[in-house]
């Protein structure tokens, strides 16, 4: 805590013009009493009282002289800037705008999203024209990645990758987390009933392994579009965020604070979002994040089996399921594809790292 | 006046009355939660319960302060939750200006909430770590937004903050940078927010250091004095609790098993389980504790689950005779006493009370001679719990 209130002054309340300790006329109670300023024969003590006057009781009565000696003005230390109601939104998005973590991972997102709009900004050639005669050629001036099997440019289907990862990446991402999270929560928030239902559900799908469900699932949707594979990871993915957010709403919900607000009046809305949402958040963030990764991963494989996106679509899983078998005589054909794949994931990752740290204050 | 605290009023000639009692604000009866226990998971079958709190009443008048003490699992923090509400319970009645809030919900149940207020126990998971000072202190604020004005909020915040002896600026803080100390100070400053009349304080000082206890407890005192506030103050620290109440309840495995002022029970005491229970508490003079005798209490708190017949502490009294495990005795004044004065005379749930020095002195076996010392263990003392 780096601008905590000094060691100094633990405690600043304002002096105290009466003490109320010594107002109640108590006359059974004496005053403070040091252990040794009494001695043993001086007033002989009762030995079958059970109980000494203050028991307890050198050490409070010593502790309540001294806890009035503590009670001093104020310190000079100002609990910073006063004017501006802060929030814990604002205060994570200061911690992020410092975070070079944040920063690089935030900006390689952002360029992999606007690459993902926008690919003609960096590409001009097709990436769906191709020559078979340049087939796995190296790099030449204008194809700095050279050519694929087919003869495509690699540079421009690496570029053009970017949408259909991107977006199943950040789809999926969103209805896992809004599913699960919605569900999940509202399950260990509520409890009872309904919680038993969606645990068992959850259970069932959890069962389906992924790369069978998906070549069962994928293998009769005959479109060419992201969205059937979206909403396949979607189905199979909300029952771990939906686990992790009813057991951090579990934990977060018994928490004394709730029951403080609950004891104030305040309704379920007002709990959920006010006091378990925020404190529970944090886990379905991080395994959203690291699940991001492997989603995106995730479309690869299902690519690369061939029951994913299927060509004409661009996209990493296609282009490293087809540079597979030639990598001994064209490595950049896999490389680079690869390469970018992997940079997406870590950044997400890198993401949701930066992001947990900044919603937990404990850490700043 | 003072009420006596049991569910039927003992046929004896009232106490006199007490000059400036108030009339009770609030007044439990009979109040009792059991949480069944259960077995199976599709087909449940209720197997018993846990006898939390058991037929516990007493009366809080206002600007008094009762203190409860117990050792832990006796059902201290579960009358807390009764009496705010956080918890129904399973019969019995907690009156509040004469009307039943064990029944309430919605919009009434709000209205009372103002009125009654909590202090938790542990100032690091009490307050939101998410939320600065002033969001926490000001949440009462939003939930009910007729006790403040929208705009006249903040500063309210700022006086609680001042009231409380916390530096108004710390209002954008978090709760993870002020000591314990200061966190239950805030906490305290939550619970004053609505002016409430009623403080339910759930051990708030038993997870401070002594000396922080102190100043924590020497604002309790102030703010009771300046607002008028009452407390039901909870605490297994013996002499915490005499410093601030008025009157005294010693709970015993979800039962009161005895009720008065401080001086009633703390230098009169006439149960058993009191006497051992005041017999552990540590004396700083070593002259008086070498001659003290301490009552070591054999075997452990039975199971809530399972408590004793009749009465509950028989399982570990050297008093208890048959009659101990066929009649539960009435927390009334003691027919020994009855006829006798103030002191003596007070509300004690035994067949066999009496004060000390016992008539019949406690066996060996729950006697420790003076040269064992000063903290043997087994002793019913306060515990860390």
């Amino acid at each position: 805590m780096p601008d905590g209130p000094g060691p100094q002054q633990p405690e600043s309340p304002p002096p105290e013009p009466r003490d109320p300790a010594s107002q109640r006329p108590e006359p059974q109670r004496p005053g403070p009493q040091r252990p040794g300023s009494q001695p043993p024969g001086a007033q002989p003590p009762d030995p079958r009282r059970p109980v000494a006057p203050t028991a307890g009781g050198a050490a409070a009565d010593l502790a309540m002289d001294e806890g009035a000696a503590l009670e001093l003005p104020y310190g000079g230390t100002p609990g910073g800037p006063v004017g501006r109601p802060r929030s814990l939104w604002s205060d994570a998005w200061r911690e992020l705008r410092r975070n070079p973590v944040f920063l690089v991972s935030a900006l390689l997102i952002l360029f992999l999203v606007v690459i993902s709009l926008w690919p003609q900004l960096i590409v001009s050639t097709d990436p769906l024209a191709c020559d078979l005669g340049k087939s796995q050629q190296g790099s030449e001036p204008g194809h700095p990645f050279g050519y694929d099997t087919q003869g495509c440019d690699v540079y421009a289907r690496t570029v053009y990758g970017a949408r259909a990862s991107v977006t199943v990446g950040i789809c999926a991402t969103l209805g896992v987390a809004l599913l699960g999270g919605i569900a999940g929560g509202l399950a260990g928030f509520f409890g009872g009933w309904a919680d038993a239902v969606l645990s068992r559900t959850a259970d069932v799908f959890f069962g389906i392994p992924v790369v069978l469900g998906g070549l069962v699932f994928l293998s009769v949707v005959t479109g060419t579009t992201v969205w059937p594979v979206v909403g396949f990871i979607v189905l199979l993915g909300w029952p771990q965020i939906a686990r992790i957010a009813r057991g951090a709403v579990l934990t977060a919900k018994e928490a004394d604070y709730v029951q403080a607000a609950r004891a104030l009046g305040a309704g379920n809305t007002r709990l959920l979002l006010r006091h378990v949402a925020p404190n529970a958040v944090a886990p379905v963030i991080v395994v959203a994040t690291i699940a991001l990764g492997t989603y995106i991963a995730l479309e690869a494989t299902l690519s690369f089996l061939g029951v994913g996106l299927r060509p004409p679509t661009v996209s990493w899983g296609i282009d490293i399921s087809n540079a597979a078998p030639q990598i001994r005589n064209a490595p950049h054909m896999l490389l680079w594809p690869a390469g970018a794949l992997s940079l997406t994931v870590l950044a997400f990752i890198m993401l949701g790292d930066a992001v947990r740290d900044a919603l937990d204050p404990r850490l700043r | 006046m003072h009420q006596p605290v049991d569910a039927e009023p003992p046929p004896e000639p009232e106490p006199p009355p007490r000059p400036g009692r108030p009339e009770p604000l609030l007044e439990v009866r009979g109040l009792q939660k059991l949480y069944p226990l259960t077995r199976g998971v599709v087909l449940r079958r209720r197997t018993g319960a846990v006898r939390a709190v058991d037929t516990v009443s007493f009366g809080l008048g206002r600007g008094e302060t009762l203190g409860v003490v117990g050792e832990s699992g006796c059902g201290k923090s579960t009358v807390a939750k009764l009496l705010v509400h956080l918890e129904r319970p399973t019969a019995g009645t907690v009156r509040y200006r004469g009307e039943d809030i064990t029944r309430l919900s919605g919009r009434a149940l709000k209205a009372v909430r103002r009125n009654i207020q909590m202090v938790f126990q542990d100032p690091y998971t009490s307050l939101n770590p998410r939320m600065t000072v002033g969001d926490i202190i000001g949440e009462p604020f939003e939930i009910h937004p007729g006790a403040a004005p929208r705009g006249d909020r903040r500063r309210r915040v700022r006086e609680l903050l001042d009231v409380v002896g916390l530096n108004p600026e710390y209002i954008n803080r978090y709760p993870h940078q002020f000591s314990g100390g200061q966190r239950q100070r805030i906490g305290i400053a939550r619970a004053l927010a609505l002016n409430p009349e009623v403080i339910v304080a759930d051990e708030p000082v038993s997870a401070l250091d002594v000396s922080v206890q102190a100043q924590v407890i020497n604002l309790m005192e102030r703010l009771r004095d300046e607002f008028g506030l009452a407390y039901v103050f909870i605490a297994h620290d013996l002499s915490v609790v005499r410093h601030i109440s008025d009157r005294v309840a010693v709970m015993y495995l979800g039962r009161f098993v005895e009720t008065g002022t401080d001086e009633e029970i703390y230098e009169h005491p006439t149960h058993p389980y009191t006497q051992a229970l005041l017999s552990a508490v540590p004396v700083p003079d070593p002259g008086a504790r070498e001659r003290r005798e301490r009552i070591l209490l054999a075997g452990d708190v039975p199971s809530p689950a399972d408590p004793p017949s009749g009465c509950r502490f028989r399982t570990r009294c050297w008093k208890a005779e048959a009659v101990c495990a066929e009649k539960v005795p009435e927390l009334a004044v003691p027919v020994a006493f009855r006829g006798r004065d103030r002191p003596v005379a007070h509300p004690s749930a035994c067949h066999f009370a009496e004060t000390l020095p016992l008539d019949r002195p406690a066996p060996r076996h729950v006697r420790q001679a003076p040269a064992t010392g000063p903290s043997g263990p087994g002793g019913p003392g306060p515990d860390g719990g």
